[in-house]
């Protein structure tokens, strides 16, 4: 597993080789610095740590202050850990760097981030069910009701698990088999076709 | 938009696009590929709206052919169009002269523009 953390940095569209618009996320992503690496021996896993995006140095704690020392860098915002298989072993020392490069135009891959929040929402936009009935025909009131919940006097209480209106968006999500249009290397970005959860300015993770 | 992004679909902006609005009547050269062969079909008629700004910009342009309205839209910055040629300067009140659809013969003509 590889990957980097970047920012996404916003949407627009462009013509493709076959002059169709296309739209797309634009993303910085990198340098990231390796920051530590973990072994299946000493960890029970192994796993390259890396981070992104300096602190400013009043900001940083001693204890991030200290551990970025170890990999000579600037104390780092954010840091994520890319597992590796089972058996293999980190292909990355401490203090590697790894930026957009890593990437081709055309790879597919994962985009992590955090969902835009949605505020409490109801069933029909939070999980996608149809509402109840009709406009007309003399019904009121319950067009966009998640209708019956369950049974009567057995069970006599309500399942776990169903689904109802509540906080919505807000969570890690994934966007999966995302093609790379282009790969600006000089200004680290990323191009990715469609588009990737959360606002403009967060933090997401990109990885092969 | 963030200057970055802005910049990226700066690259796909096209630069020799003649100054048109809504009303105008213009001839859009469009390339259409067929198998391996490429020619050029062209598409007259009166602009009546431009919507979206910079790469995604379009603009919608209305013909009557015959007897029947035939609205096509163009990504104004696609690599498709030839050129566009402006053929007359309308004169409307309205950025968008939605109006026209409903409108039938010699009420549906569009004052020229004198300067």
């Amino acid at each position: 597993m590889q990957g980097l953390i970047g920012k996404k940095l916003g949407m627009t569209s462009i013509f493709d080789e076959n002059g169709r618009s296309v739209a797309c996320t634009v993303i910085q992503a990198g340098p990231c610095v390796v920051t530590h690496v973990k072994k299946q021996e000493k960890d029970g896993y192994s796993a390259v740590q890396i981070s992104w995006g300096d602190l400013k140095p009043k900001h940083a704690s001693k204890a991030i202050t200290g551990h970025c020392a170890k990999a000579n860098t600037a104390p780092k915002k954010e840091f994520h850990e890319f597992r590796n298989p089972e058996g293999a072993e980190a292909a990355a020392n401490i203090g590697d760097v790894f930026d957009v490069n890593i990437f081709n135009a055309g790879d597919f891959v994962d985009v992590i981030g955090t969902s835009k929040g949605k505020g409490f929402q109801g069933v029909v936009k939070r999980h996608g069910f149809a509402g109840v009935g009709e406009s007309t025909h003399g019904q009121h009131n319950r067009q966009r009701h998640p209708g019956s919940i369950g049974a009567c006097s057995f069970p006599a209480r309500v399942f776990k698990g169903i689904r109802m209106a509540g906080r919505t968006g807000g969570s890690r999500v994934k966007g999966v088999n995302l093609q790379i249009l282009k790969v600006v290397a000089d200004q680290n970005l990323l191009i990715i076709k469609g588009n990737i959860p959360g606002y403009n300015g967060s933090t997401v993770i990109i990885e092969r | 938009m963030n200057p970055i992004v802005k910049a990226i679909s700066a690259e796909y902006l096209r630069q020799e696009i003649p100054d048109f609005k809504a009303g105008d009547r213009v001839t859009v050269h469009y390339k259409i590929k067929e198998g391996n062969k490429e020619r050029i079909q062209l598409f007259q008629g009166d602009v009546i709206q431009r919507r979206n700004a910079g790469v995604t910009e379009t603009f919608t342009v209305r013909k009557i052919s015959n007897g029947v309205g035939v609205e096509r839209i163009f990504p104004l910055h696609s690599p498709f169009i030839d050129k566009i040629e402006v053929n007359r300067r309308g004169k409307v009140r309205r950025a968008r002269i939605f109006y026209l659809r409903k409108s039938i013969g010699k009420a549906a003509r569009i004052k020229e523009k004198r300067s």
